[in-house]
């Protein structure tokens, strides 16, 4: 895993766990790798994982099991992506719509393109299954 | 875990290496030891280790005095040194005779990091290669399962693959009732691994701070123009901007840039200690 230059690695390390849960890989009431697994597997320091897990406790995406390791909590996925989408309205969408006004972009033309790469993105997701 | 106070030290009169040195180290960390070359990064781990005595002041290590060099010492303390003395004996030989000396010894785990290592363990280890000879001692030192592990430059001479190998084993290996020291100047080897960074200079540590405690108080961050970024402590080019070191007075999460901070440390010591060892009740008020 490349850890980006800026964000937090314990952050970089909950979203890779986060990545995982959305891509479908670790489902509801999974165990997850432990935290020296992970240390082991990403090359950082198991202090830092275990503050990763921590975090993802916090905002219920995993939860623990005394002795047995980590789960994946009921609904994580929703979880996660009702706390992806708040981060991309508050963090990711208003640097989009600053280029948008910045270029005088014509709304139509997003609605456009939005609509041609819908189609692919469900091509994408039935030639996977 | 391991005490030093007022510890000073000289190889030769009036040319003092350490003064007055003060460092407390807790269980269940990996310190990053950082100095330039010369700050006496290694004369502090053999004053840990037992192998220099101090002229002035006392050490405590697991509550035993190192210069006393107890049995019960010896077997807790592991000091893995920059250059081994080459030894004719494979690897698996040596760990038979040397391991002897420490009663957790784990062979089975030794013989498992030769394989992660790429190490032959029936080739005498003055036959191999600076690189190769090194990642046998340090399973070694691994395996010798002390409770306080300290490393001198480890990774130097290693390869890529081989300093990419030795932090999955330094990673994996790490106990909660156990220590690491690993002294380095190359930092950006240990980047993620270790997680409080110990900083020589002037004959002393001038810092002893948690990552997370760094980077609560600062912000780490890219920029193409300094000067418009408040707060500003530190600022060093690149062709792809500036890395600049700003006081973190809205508490964002950034990553720990080691390099950077060195160089900040080095140049910025005042300044950035400032921030470091501000009151943080006092911190939110005036901000």
């Amino acid at each position: 895993m490349d850890f980006k230059d800026q964000q937090a690695i314990y952050l970089q390390i909950a979203e890779h766990v986060g990545e995982q849960i959305l891509l479908g890989r670790w489902r509801d009431n999974d165990k997850i790798p432990s935290v020296r697994e992970l240390a082991v597997a990403l090359e950082v320091n198991p202090n830092t994982v275990m503050r990763a897990y921590e975090h993802l406790q916090q905002v219920h995406i995993i939860f623990t099991k005394r002795g047995m390791g980590y789960f994946v909590a009921d609904n994580a996925m929703q979880q996660l992506r009702k706390i992806r989408k708040e981060q991309f309205m508050t963090d990711e969408l208003p640097l989009l719509l600053r280029k948008i006004a910045l270029m005088n972009i014509d709304f139509n033309d997003i609605e456009q393109a939005w609509k041609s790469y819908q189609e692919t993105f469900q091509k994408e997701q039935n030639e996977k299954k | 875990m391991i005490q030093l106070s007022n510890i000073s030290f000289a190889y030769s009169k009036g040319r003092p290496v350490l003064e007055n040195l003060d460092l407390v180290l807790q269980a269940g960390h990996i310190y990053g030891l950082l100095g330039l070359n010369g700050a006496g990064k290694s004369s502090l781990l053999y004053q840990i280790a037992g192998l220099l005595f101090p002229d002035h002041g006392t050490a405590r290590v697991l509550g035993m005095e190192p210069a006393q060099r107890s049995i019960e010492f010896l077997q807790s303390v592991y000091l893995l040194p920059e250059q081994s003395a080459a030894s004719s004996l494979s690897a698996i030989s040596y760990a038979a005779v040397h391991g002897a000396f420490y009663p957790a010894f784990d062979q089975e785990h030794f013989s498992l990091l030769l394989k992660q290592f790429d190490v032959d363990p029936r080739r005498p280890l003055d036959a191999m290669s600076y690189g190769q000879a090194k990642k046998a001692m340090i399973a070694f030192a691994i395996a010798t399962r002390v409770r306080i592990i300290l490393m001198d430059e480890p990774t130097n001479g290693l390869d890529i693959p081989s300093k990419r190998q030795f932090r999955k084993v330094i990673a994996g290996a790490l106990q909660e009732d156990q220590l690491m020291v690993i002294s380095t100047h190359q930092v950006r080897d240990l980047d993620n691994l270790i997680d409080y960074l110990l900083v020589l200079k002037d004959r002393n540590v001038i810092l002893n701070a948690s990552a997370d405690h760094i980077t609560s108080r600062i912000l780490f961050r890219n920029t193409m123009d300094p000067q418009q970024e408040a707060g500003l402590l530190y600022a060093e080019g690149g062709l792809k901007g500036y890395a600049v070191l700003l006081k973190n007075t809205h508490g964002h999460d950034s990553k720990l840039d080691t390099e950077t901070f060195f160089n900040a440390l080095l140049t910025e010591k005042e300044a950035v200690l400032a921030v470091l060892n501000q009151n943080p009740t006092n911190h939110g008020i005036l901000a």
